[in-house]
């Protein structure tokens, strides 16, 4: 292209009342519009000279047309100066820090040469010291009362919101013209020790005098469905501010008396501060006739809808399709779902080469409406050709030839980039293959919800198709969701097993998991399994294999590991091999010999786990297929079983519920006799807290300890085994403290980390007597949700849920402000290729990443080599 | 009271004031060269630093030091001492 140029920097300034007419194509005179005909007025807002509107008119300008035609400035001179809303800071510094009569900065000409001169030396190698150098100067001047040039006496000026200055002395309120004069008699030299530069941001220009009217493209005229025309909201102030200088021409030229001509040049004031900036404190902001404020230059550009985070930071893009999700796990972990109507709609390029022509040819038969198609045709001149509006496929496919490019329709193994907000870390988007299928929903594996953070209960995802090979090669070996099973946020896996997975896989591998051939047939077949069955464990009285025996077959031959698994715990804990209660996990050379699968072994955000060390050792595909096929065989295998939550597995029969009385009972003895020992003042007081507060702690142990007491109660008269029971234990949902909510007590509400104590006059509830400080009266619920909740313990337990969820509320407000502070500052620190952290400068911010250089996605105990896991991993076993 | 004003405290022997040391102008064009930084790409400190006051660092200098660190045990790093 001729004429291209290189921007090697941007310089910010002022416009120059100057520079503001040399640029101006016609003078702005009147405030009329549109004439009776409906035509732009000319020497109005809407002056055809301003730039073209409608399409295939000529710019009476520059010539071109609508797409050609860059807009041009008008100018509109304003009878009297105001000043500009947006510099008010600067003026008030700089007529604080010079003369009043001869307009030179407060200070000796020597001092003047010296600040100038380390200034100068300062300004290219250390920019913010000679910024603050100025600031320093200004400061100093400003507390001199007399001007060590002329003599003058000064007075202290004060700014008065919005655009007022008045100086204390002799002359009060400064009107504009002055300020401007003042401005102008300051001389280069003492500008530039300010910081100013007068060469492109003069002080008096911050004085308006005259104002650029933006050209018709940056305030577009709106045509409404019943034909009236709705102007811009520029345009609307623009009207307001020349109809205003126009009344205050008219006022001086008629020689109007000077309370006139003042109302009128606030006003005129007014005007112009509301059209740069909307929301200035102190100034009623102007409004439409609906009562909207106006959206006027400084709103188009601020904040998060404004141009620079709307615009210019965001960006929306082509080739992305959002739905709701829902699962699938059938599908793998670096799969996606997605719907033929999708497929349909989203395209990659093709090249036509000579040997893929017969394909591409029989894409472009199948047009757009027939799956797998194509959309649009490029031929080698740039011509795209929209296929919908094709009659004759045929020909078109006959046409092609290698040069052309096919856009055909979403494929099965395509790579697309799949991404749920808020994309809070890079797991938020990951590459996913295609799979085209039947509905209407995007669908995912389950074990992929962790790092999305996703959910079925209605979340919608977003899908991008790469367009470029370069971009597709990308997403393929660094964004596919299998590069991201371990997670830099804590070195382990962030994908793994959840729910019914753990469940499913406790079953499996539990000792009672007695197979017979049949079951061992439809379990390896879910997985497609091809290769021998292995001998069964047990021979008689039936031959029958063990769920472990599968799980080896999924396991590499030489692996090696040791763990207590998560249901090690009470009278079933195992902390090495020589244990019989099978809690402990032992996988030698590939054969899984003891333990269960729980959450400790495959759960996702678990480091350290078994899971962990197979994608470590094994690479991130082979994890991948392992995660594939071993959760589809958990699955199967909780199928095949059933998996449930009944009533009895949290019911405990009535008389457990008088013992459950009891220990509340107990409780309530224990604290009265504590409540009589504070009113004799013999409790014993806790370190660093006041008798009082001792009190309610000591109430709140006794209390926390009888709702463990019940729920060990409860857990008696329950079946070890239930299905709720083994959820709790593996870790798959729940805890044990579910259990016991449910099948015994709630226990202690609380707000704030106390018991509840607020409400009415010295009690909670006016169903108890005043100074009441008893479990009952202070939130304490006695009640399971089995058997059901009293009205007022239902009240306490809705004012604790109510603390979480404000606590949610609050806390993702301000995490989502903290996230976007740090990205802000980190965003472009990269870690080089020696290891060292650097800004795009090229400026050190850490000499090793870390200080020790480790990628925490691939340390395990936080070093980059665990003797632990090495030893166990070649030797098989290690001493305790 | 400890009288931070006075000669008597010497803040290079408190412990969590790691060593600090000024390098000499060959060993500091040395670690600018190994690190292919222009000096003033590299962290402050300010020659008020109470450390670098210690020590006697003034601006222009680069100056090293060693501390210990909960990842990597014993880490290095360097500073470039500015005026104020």
């Amino acid at each position: 292209m001729p004429g291209e140029k290189e921007v090697r920097s941007i310089k910010f300034g002022m416009l120059s009342p100057d520079m503001i007419r040399k640029m101006s194509v016609t003078a702005i005179v009147t405030p009329d519009v549109y004439d009776e005909n409906g035509m732009p007025v000319k020497g109005g807002v809407m002056d055809p000279k301003l730039g073209v509107i409608e399409p295939d008119q000529k710019c009476e300008t520059c010539g071109n047309k609508l797409a050609a035609c860059p807009g041009h400035f008008g100018s509109l001179e304003l009878a009297r100066p105001v000043i500009h809303i947006g510099f008010v800071r600067h003026i008030h510094e700089i007529l604080r820090s010079t003369c009043r009569k001869c307009g030179r900065l407060k200070l000796r000409e020597e001092e003047i040469d010296k600040y100038l001169e380390l200034l100068n030396r300062l300004k290219d190698r250390w920019p913010q010291l000679a910024e603050s150098l100025s600031e320093y100067v200004k400061r100093r001047a400003m507390k001199v009362f007399e001007c060590p040039h002329c003599g003058e006496k000064q007075y202290r000026i004060r700014y008065e919101k919005p655009t007022t200055f008045i100086e204390e002395g002799p002359l009060g309120k400064l009107p504009p013209t002055f300020i401007r004069d003042w401005l102008s008699r300051i001389p280069d030299r003492h500008l530039r020790v300010m910081g100013y530069d007068p060469e492109i941001a003069h002080p008096s220009w911050a004085v308006i005098t005259v104002l650029p009217i933006p050209p018709i493209t940056v305030r577009p005229s709106i045509l409404l469905e019943t034909g009236i025309r709705a102007e811009d909201d520029l345009t609307h102030k623009l009207v307001d501010i020349i109809r205003t200088n126009e009344r205050l021409k008219e006022a001086i030229n008629v020689g109007s008396p000077e309370i006139i001509i003042e109302d009128l040049w606030d006003l005129l004031q007014y005007h112009v501060t509301t059209y740069i900036d909307n929301e200035v404190p102190g100034v009623p902001p102007a409004k439409r006739r609906s009562g909207s404020p106006l959206r006027t230059l400084a709103q188009r550009l601020k904040g998060k809808e404004g141009r620079f985070r709307n615009n210019l930071s965001g960006k929306r893009v082509d080739f992305s399709a959002r739905t709701v999700v829902s699962p699938d796990p059938y599908l793998s972990i670096n799969e996606v779902g997605v719907p033929v109507d999708v497929a349909m709609n989203l395209t990659v390029p093709l090249r036509v080469t000579s040997w893929n022509i017969d394909e591409m040819r029989k894409y472009v038969l199948n047009g757009p409406f027939r799956y797998p198609g194509a959309n649009y045709i490029i031929e080698p001149n740039g011509r795209r050709l929209d296929l919908r509006y094709n009659k004759d496929l045929k020909a078109v496919a006959e046409g092609l030839k290698p040069g052309f490019i096919v856009e055909r329709h979403l494929l099965d193994g395509d790579i697309v980039l799949f991404n749920r907000q808020p994309s809070l870390h890079r797991m938020s988007i990951m590459g996913h293959v295609v799979k085209v299928l039947p509905g209407r929903t995007f669908r995912l594996h389950l074990a992929v919800c962790p790092p999305y953070n996703a959910d079925f209960d209605g979340d919608e995802m977003n899908l991008h198709v790469p367009q470029t090979p370069e971009a597709q090669a990308e997403a393929l070996t660094l964004l596919l969701v299998q590069e991201h099973i371990l997670s830099p946020r804590y070195g382990g896996p962030i994908i793994g097993g959840i729910q019914d997975y753990i469940s499913g896989g406790y079953l499996l591998s539990s000792k009672v998991a007695l197979l017979t051939k049949d079951r061992v047939s439809d379990l390896l077949a879910s997985i497609n399994y091809e290769g021998e069955i292995p001998e069964p464990a047990i021979l008689a009285p039936k031959r029958a294999w063990l769920g472990k025996q599968l799980i080896s077959l999924l396991l590499p031959e030489d692996f090696n590991f040791a763990k207590e698994a998560k249901i090690s715990s009470g009278a079933l804990k195992c902390v090495n091999e020589e244990c019989f209660w099978d809690s402990y996990i032992v996988v030698k050379k590939g054969k899984f010999l003891m333990g269960v699968i729980d959450k400790n072994a495959i759960g996702a955000q678990q480091p350290e786990s078994m899971l962990h060390y197979i994608v470590r050792e094994y690479g991130p595909s082979f994890g991948r297929s392992f995660m594939d096929k071993a959760f589809r065989l958990f699955l199967r295998f909780i199928e095949m079983r059933g998996f449930t939550m009944t009533i009895d597995d949290i019911l405990i029969p009535p008389h457990a519920y008088e013992e459950i009385k009891e220990v509340f009972r107990r409780a309530l003895d224990e604290i009265s006799r504590t409540i009589t020992l504070y009113k004799e003042g013999k409790l014993e007081i806790t370190p660093g807290r006041t008798l009082e507060e001792s009190l309610e702690l000591k109430i709140l142990e006794i209390l926390s300890k009888a709702r463990d007491e019940a729920g060990d109660l409860a857990v008696k008269y329950l079946d070890p085994f239930n299905n709720v029971f083994i959820m709790a234990k593996t870790g798959a949902r729940g805890s044990a403290l579910n259990v016991t909510q449910m099948a015994a007590m709630l226990g202690q509400q609380s707000v704030r980390g106390e018991r509840i104590h607020r409400g009415y006059t010295f009690r909670t509830l006016p169903f108890f007597g005043k100074g009441d400080i008893g479990p009952e009266a202070r939130g304490f619920v006695l009640n399971s949700f089995v058997k059901g909740i009293t009205p007022v313990e239902m009240f306490f337990h809705a004012a604790g849920g109510r603390e979480g969820l404000v606590d949610t509320a609050v806390r993702t407000s301000q995490s989502g402000y903290m996230q976007r502070r740090l990205i802000n500052s980190m965003l472009d620190v990269i870690v080089e290729y020696d290891g060292s952290v650097r800004s795009t400068y090229g400026d050190l911010i850490q000499f090793r990443y870390g200080e020790d250089g480790v990628d925490p996605k691939n340390a395990s105990f936080g070093k980059a080599v665990s003797v632990d896991r090495v030893v166990r991993k070649h030797v098989g076993w290690r001493i305790e | 009271m400890v009288d931070m004003a006075s000669e008597k405290f010497d803040i290079l022997k408190h412990e969590l004031v790691p060593r600090h040391e000024v390098l000499k102008p060959e060993e500091a064009v040395e670690v600018l060269r190994s690190l292919g930084v222009r000096p003033e790409q590299l962290p402050y400190l300010r020659a008020s630093d109470p450390v670098a006051r210690a020590i006697g660092a003034k601006p222009g200098d680069v100056v090293r030091i060693t501390r210990r660190s909960p990842t990597a045990g014993r880490v290095i790093v360097y500073r470039f001492v500015i005026a104020g």
